[in-house]
């Protein structure tokens, strides 16, 4: 049996297992040169790395690769597995040898999973040791076009949350195809759910994932990032501010103003703005704008603070173990359905 | 052990619809029976279920002794309708799959049958004509050296002169082996061919079955002038009836002779009592009246 898994497997093993080689074997090339100019000039890395157009690819292409391996594995290893068998019909075929059902879908099963999680795995060891100076000098504070590892466009290409999401989708692959019974089919609706879940995550999973840091801030000029406002030019009201609290490797996950008694605004009060720049283009009002430092003052005496909610930078690791403990849980799900289902009738 | 397969008030529901229902069946080891039955009368469900491809909805079935879909798949070799193989694989890796998935496979059986079909070893199934993939599939199951093998319409795709070799081949096989066989067909004449025992199944029932030789010779057709067919002597069962104006043609089974002169006794062909069997489509509540036919030994 496992002969046969290898037999028919070997084909797509190879196209993926060469893309993983090819860029483990780059990475692993240009990770040193990285780490050493690095350890050179630590303080202005990043201003350097702006100017080296190859590591920068090379950065992209790390995130872009650890991103596509879970919906390519899983629509491409996961939903022909057994589609293609009830396809074809040679299911008949195979399940009237003397092996039963169960010991074949677990031979194919285990196999194919064990060579998807490897394979990821490989990728997000190389990935993750190759950004790590990158990842250390955001982490540092100095300012440039990378994010830090934890927020959502980085974390799911870091670490072991691969690993969780190759899982997930080789056995959703592997389960869609059994409910579906058309490869095709099954390869599309794979890759669909697969980025879907991508996508949604970040918003719906991952903050329940970790209680998050609560601080609080008053607003001034230095700390503040950016404004939010509505309305006609003339009239602006403004609907939230948002702060920086000098901690750059945290993944905020919310930003409020509260009033004196701690309830959560909706907008800040009228007055506040007259202190809104003019939208770009047109020019100013006839009344002279107050200057933001007067208007943040009068804010403050108010009693309004910002109320912030954000996930530490220490805490990457425990988020990474969680999230990665329940997306291989749901694949075990998954494949038990799997198992389940095979047992019934298919003809 | 004198039964390979076995079933009690077997049935199989798909939704709402029985494909199969109330199957009582006994068929003695060493036969080669034929399955016989119009498209979706059952017969591929029949199949699937003895060989636990399916799991019934009532009733039971038992193979070699055992529940079928058992620890007994090794010793019952299946043959799928349309003959599946692996298109991407070749003649020798299904040669290999077949040693690697059945711990009584046979070597020496399956080498010797892809040389003498002359199939190339390294050709990939896919570019096989039909009648070689059926000899493959064959082969595969042959070469697990079962107890029983099954063929579930093996030659409805092929041409006449490759449907006669298979068959040929097979029957070589069975003889060489000693194995039992149950294959379906739609055409009578396939079973004609090569089976010693039918089953007539129409409409998800069994009509009839037991040895072809003690079939045809409690068959017979019968005409005269025209009579009520429920004036006929209790022992006479009436499979189908024709009437005109004036002549009534029956084909009647009964294992004592026809003594009324006033009929004109004549002998059924196969096929004749196949088709008599296969008319009787809305049978279900005369059915009831009388016991399941089964011709008695």
């Amino acid at each position: 049996m496992i002969w046969l898994t290898w037999r028919q497997f070997r084909l797509q093993a190879v196209v993926v297992l060469t893309a993983v080689l090819l860029i483990g074997f780059v990475l692993l090339l240009t990770g040193p040169g990285l780490l050493h100019s690095y350890q050179v000039n630590k303080s202005s890395f990043l201003d350097q790395l702006e100017f080296q157009q190859w590591n920068k690819r090379l950065y992209i292409v790390g995130l872009v690769a650890l991103y596509a391996a879970p919906p390519v594995i899983g629509a491409f290893w996961g939903a022909p597995l057994i589609a293609r068998e009830l396809e074809a019909g040679t299911h008949r075929l195979v399940w009237t040898q003397s092996i039963s059902r169960r010991k074949w879908l677990l031979t194919k099963l285990g196999l194919t999973g064990a060579a998807a999680v490897v394979a990821t795995g490989l990728l997000s060891l190389a990935v993750s040791r190759w950004s790590d100076p990158v990842d250390d000098a955001v982490a540092a504070g100095q300012s440039g076009s990378f994010v830090p590892r934890l927020w959502p466009s980085v974390f799911a290409a870091r670490g072991i949350v691969p690993i969780g999401y190759t899982a997930f989708a080789f056995a959703l692959g592997v389960a869609i195809g059994l409910l579906v019974r058309r490869s095709l089919v099954g390869v599309a609706i794979t890759l669909a759910v697969v980025i879907a879940v991508q996508i949604f995550t970040p918003m719906v999973l991952r903050p329940h994932l970790i209680t998050p840091a609560k601080a609080s801030a008053v607003v001034t000029t230095e700390n503040m990032r950016g404004l939010q406002i509505q309305g006609s030019p003339t009239s602006p009201l403004v609907k939230g501010l948002e702060v920086e609290l000098g901690r750059p490797g945290d993944w905020k996950l919310s930003d409020q103003t509260v009033n004196a008694a701690g309830k959560v605004q909706k907008s800040l009060p009228a007055w506040f703005g007259a202190c809104a720049p003019p939208p770009p283009g047109a020019e100013d009002s006839k009344e002279p704008r107050q200057s933001l430092d007067a208007c943040f003052q009068r804010l403050a005496s108010e009693g309004y603070r910002q109320q912030i909610s954000y996930v530490p930078a220490n805490r990457f690791w425990d988020l990474q173990w969680r999230e990665t403990g329940v997306f291989v849980a749901l694949a075990f799900l998954l494949a038990g359905f799997s198992f389940w289902r095979i047992r019934r009738d298919l003809t | 052990m004198n039964t390979v397969l076995q079933a009690q008030g077997l049935g199989k529901k798909y939704g709402r619809r029985w494909a199969l229902s109330d199957c009582t069946l006994d068929v003695p080891a060493g036969r080669v029976v034929g399955l016989v039955g119009p498209n979706g009368a059952g017969k591929s469900t029949l199949l699937h279920l003895a060989v636990g491809m399916l799991t019934p909805t009532s009733g039971s079935i038992t193979v070699l002794g055992e529940a079928a879909g058992t620890s007994q798949r090794a010793k019952v070799g299946f043959v799928a309708q349309d003959t599946p193989t692996y298109n991407r694989m070749s003649v020798a890796d299904h040669l290999r799959l077949g040693a690697r998935l059945n711990p009584g496979w046979d070597e020496s059986i399956a080498t010797k049958r892809i040389e003498r079909l002359g199939l190339d070893l390294k050709q990939r199934a896919g570019r096989l004509s039909g009648g070689q993939r059926a000899q493959l599939a064959l082969t595969l199951g042959i070469s697990k050296r079962p107890e029983l093998l099954v063929l579930d319409e093996p030659v409805a795709a092929l041409d006449p002169l490759a449907r006669r070799e298979f068959l040929q081949d097979l029957m070589e096989a069975v003889a060489e082996q000693e194995l039992s066989v149950v294959l379906s067909s739609h055409l009578v004449s396939d079973v004609e061919r090569s089976c010693d025992f039918l089953i007539v199944l129409v409409d998800s029932r069994v009509q009839v079955s037991g040895e072809i030789e003690t079939l045809l010779a409690t068959h017979y057709r019968i005409s005269g002038p025209r009579r009520d067919e429920k004036s006929l002597p209790s022992a006479q069962h009436v499979i189908s009836a024709s009437h005109t104006d004036r002549q009534s043609t029956l084909v009647i089974r009964t294992e004592q002779p026809i003594l009324d002169p006033a009929w004109t006794v004549s002998r059924l062909s196969l096929e004749d009592l196949v088709l008599a069997y296969m008319g009787r489509t809305s049978a279900p509540e005369q059915n009831n009246h009388r016991p399941v036919l089964e011709v008695q030994r």
